[in-house]
């Protein structure tokens, strides 16, 4: 169990580093130049001489090598340096939008786990009765339905029903709960029902396939309470592809709720990491992909981890 | 029978809209009333927080409330070309033109009760026009007329010039040219892009980034009675449909960039007498660079037939529906006082109304160049909705009359300047945006030596008349020579073909009072006339 957890630890860092390496270049790889865009605004034009002064403050006038050497190692102190569209700490930049992210990305599990779980369970359960017919029709039009469009109709329904539209700002939950709550339900329920559709499949499938294993035939010859086969012998296995779901789409949602950030209005990392990308701002664009590509590998550790301890065949390997 | 009663519906809403412009004039005459937060959305954000070396309305409008200039444009004319007193209380031009001489106002104070001198303005400006190495300053070369700026005692300044400069006073009205502390500056000249402290009406509260700007009533302010609102609230919102949702679900009471025709029409369609529009001519145009080191694009009866191809009467009618374009105009904003006459317009190029008359002349010039009917090229586009992609694909269906096929490819928005800078183009579509309609600040990159001249075309004929123009002191000879610069640029050479004037809409809440349109976003925003009916 230790080995498996050390392999799993150490894996991380050439991961990180080959993460650092990629997006590093990709970035002076793709067309448009920070300081340019930066200096043009509107107008259209802006000297050559302003421009070349701008990327020697920048140090983008050095050579590639010494600009990733110089980033990667303020990355290991921890240290992401300063945005350079905002000049602002990028520590700063972050902090501002992760607590709004990461709360609508635990209400949205929340959301999907309370959906998909009850109703992937009822489906396998019941399968081919129009309780499953109903609960695959629900799931199948969650991943078919985006969830701007989804966040759009509730908009549109909140406007011309309620005449009532959401807070724009947004308000830490111990600041006012109502506030947050009033801004935060839409974006979670409008992202939890597309995520839910994915679990709920999966729980599904997973159930499906655990109910006919061997072992469930034996604890039901052995005379155990149905309930008791299902909650220990067969939800408990069927759990592991439903984690792995769960965990990659909870990292996701961290940086990736680029639209329904936009259509919402919340000062997110999905948003900011847009709007990074259309500034052309290397150095938080760089932070950006490091801190989400860190969390997919913390979140992946941690499954790992939950298999070890549901999956005694792993723990024992 | 149901979507007539809806159109019918959307055109009461309009005339509603329409009656409420109307009276906006009226507005002025009201007795303002004071207390109320303003709350207005901005599609961008500020940077820095230092103006001298900020391009985007992303720093003036939430942060001009917290400012004042030497001069600025007359909140109330809606040229926005009129240039009034701000810390000056007046001012004296020399007879030959060389020396400005600016009174200010006494016991106007910064936000930290220290009282503003002309010291302070004159660190401001040479800041902006002398920065020293390491400092930014985006519009020093607008003053290289200015040897030196000099406080010969506390309450003047002195602008003293290299050669007289006819745009000179306007450019010093400037939204961007706030006046700083000198003594903040002569400590730290990089303070100002990350703090605030001016004599505008609004103190600063607070900035939370991506989400919110805050300003509260300065009651310090110079100008006794204002501002009238208690304070402001910026939103920053960069989709188009949250701003429109804003507005609607009156969340914020307006945002003072722009929004589109269809915008406009949900708006007042749903809001009725609840919004005004207002409109206006925008200090902003996309026209067409042609290269002119490639072929055919080299030769100017190639460049006059792309021009003379555009039906830009009908087009203004068809595109004013959908996109922010609408006006015919030369190379100044229509209705401003350099604007060329209608008659005058009508001769260039492109500019007739007899439109199978210059499609005749367009064919006739592309078979004089030896070009063959059913020539192609490539025309690059800036991959923004409004109003370039309209904009591209009907410059498209305009030069198919004229038998020539044209293939779009739309370049990233953030990719497309260094495209134009590597000259990687044939034909491809180019914008400007000014702060303050005039000649010299709209005009200078037409010049042969221009950053800005993406097309290449060498001139000198141009960089003359606009040389000629830019110390002209007699406003009739300036319209002159103005006028020679136009068929120039426009239509004997045919360097770059305008399109149509971006259009300028914004509907707001009917409850925000004594605030008036310009051609320019960059305008207007210090709110210190602003206020709410209720």
């Amino acid at each position: 169990m230790r080995k498996y957890l050390l392999k799993r630890f150490l894996l991380m860092f050439p991961t990180l580093l080959g993460v650092a390496a990629l997006i590093f270049f990709i970035m002076r790889v793709v067309p448009g130049d920070i300081v340019e865009l930066r200096m043009m605004g509107d107008r259209g034009s802006v000297s050559a001489e302003a421009v070349a002064s701008e990327r020697i403050r920048f140090g983008l006038d050095r050579p590639l090598w010494q600009q990733f050497a110089t980033w990667l190692w303020g990355v290991v102190r921890l240290d992401f340096g300063t945005s350079m569209w905002t000049g602002a700490p990028i520590f700063e930049e972050i902090k501002l939008r992760f607590a709004l992210s990461f709360q609508v990305a635990i209400m949205s599990t929340v959301v999907a786990v309370v959906l998909a779980i009850p109703l992937g369970v009822l489906a396998a359960l019941k399968q081919d009765t129009w309780v499953d017919y109903a609960v695959r029709i629900f799931s199948t039009a969650g991943l078919a339905t985006p969830s701007f469009w989804l966040g759009i109709l509730f908009i549109l329904a909140l406007l011309i029903i309620f005449k009532w539209l959401p807070p724009m700002v947004y308000t830490p939950f111990w600041v006012n709960p109502w506030q947050n709550m009033a801004q935060l339900i839409w974006p979670a329920l409008t992202v939890g029902y597309r995520y839910s559709a994915v679990a709920t499949r999966m729980t599904r499938s997973a159930m499906l396939e655990v109910l006919r294993e061997d072992y469930i035939r034996t604890a039901r010859a052995k005379g155990l309470v149905e309930k008791l086969i299902l909650v220990r012998h067969a939800l408990k296995n069927a759990m592991l592809p439903v984690l792995t779901v769960v965990g990659l789409e909870f990292a996701f949602l961290l940086g990736g709720l680029v639209v329904t950030e936009q259509v919402f209005n919340l000062n997110g990392l999905g948003l900011l990491f847009v709007q990074a990308v259309q500034h052309r701002d290397y150095t938080l664009v760089q932070a950006l992909v490091m801190i989400v590509a860190g969390f997919f590998i913390i979140v992946n550790f941690c499954m790992d981890m939950v298999y070890a301890w549901i999956d005694p065949r792993i723990r024992y390997r | 029978m149901r979507s007539l009663h809806k159109s019918g519906t959307l055109l009461l809403a309009l005339a509603f809209a329409a009656l409420g412009f109307a009276a906006a004039p009226g507005w002025a005459q009201d007795k303002p009333r004071s207390g109320g937060e303003l709350t207005f959305v901005v599609p961008s954000e500020p940077p820095s927080y230092d103006a001298h070396e900020e391009e985007t309305f992303g720093v003036t409008h939430p942060i001009a409330p917290h400012y004042s200039t030497l001069l600025r444009v007359d909140p109330f004319d809606r040229t926005g070309t009129k240039p009034v007193g701000d810390l000056a209380e007046s001012w004296t031009i020399s007879k030959d033109g060389m020396t400005y001489t600016f009174k200010l106002r006494k016991g106007v104070k910064f936000h930290d009760g220290s009282e503003m001198t002309s010291r302070d303005v004159k660190a401001s400006y040479d800041k902006i026009l002398f920065p020293p190495a390491g400092i930014k300053s985006m519009r020093k070369l607008s003053y290289a007329s200015v040897e030196a700026v000099e406080a010969p005692d506390p309450s003047t300044v002195r602008f003293r010039l290299k050669w007289p400069e006819s745009s000179l006073l306007l450019n010093l009205a400037s939204p961007w040219n706030w006046i700083y502390k000198a003594d903040i500056l002569a400590k730290d000249m990089h303070w100002y892009e990350k703090n605030i402290m001016g004599t505008g009406p609004f103190k600063f509260v607070e900035h939370v980034r991506g989400s919110h700007w805050v300003g509260k009533k300065n009651p310090d302010y110079w100008d006794k009675g204002k501002p009238y609102l208690d304070g402001y609230r910026a939103i920053f919102i960069s989709s188009s449909a949250a701003q429109v949702a804003a507005v609607r679900g009156e969340r914020a009471h307006i945002q003072f960039r722009s929004f589109s025709p269809p915008e406009r029409d949900s708006l007042v369609q749903a809001l009725g007498p609840k919004i005004a529009v207002q409109e206006s001519p925008w200090d902003c145009l996309n026209f067409v660079s042609m290269h002119h080191e490639k072929k055919p694009f080299d030769d100017k009866r190639v460049r006059r037939a792309l021009s003379l191809a555009l039906d830009r009467y009908e087009g203004s009618k068809a595109l004013s529906r959908i996109t922010l374009v609408k006006d015919v105009g030369g190379v100044q904003v229509p209705g401003t006082p350099y604007a060329t006459p209608p008659p005058e317009l009508e001769k260039l190029a492109g500019y007739g109304r007899d439109i199978a008359a210059n499609r005749a002349e367009a064919k006739r010039l592309l078979r004089e160049a030896g070009v063959p009917d059913g020539f192609a090229f490539t025309f690059k586009n800036r991959g923004i909705p409004h109003p370039y992609e309209h904009l591209g694909i009907w410059l498209i269906d305009q030069w198919r009359q004229i038998g020539i096929n044209v293939k779009q490819e739309v370049i990233e928005a953030s990719a497309y300047h260094p495209m134009l800078k590597r000259g990687d183009f044939e034909v491809a579509m180019d914008f400007q945006c000014g702060f303050i309609v005039e000649p010299d600040l709209d005009l200078n990159r037409f010049l042969t030596t221009s950053d800005a001249n993406y097309g290449k075309h060498k001139d000198m004929v141009i960089d003359e008349l606009f040389l000629k123009q830019a110390r002209a002191v007699d406003p009739e000879e300036r319209k002159r020579l103005l006028r020679a610069f136009e068929k120039r640029l426009l239509d004997e050479e045919a360097h770059v073909i305008y399109t149509l004037q971006w259009h300028r809409i914004i509907p707001h809440s009917a409850k925000v009072r004594g605030w008036t349109i310009t051609p320019s976003h960059y305008l207007n925003n210090q709110l210190d006339t602003v206020w709410l009916s209720e």
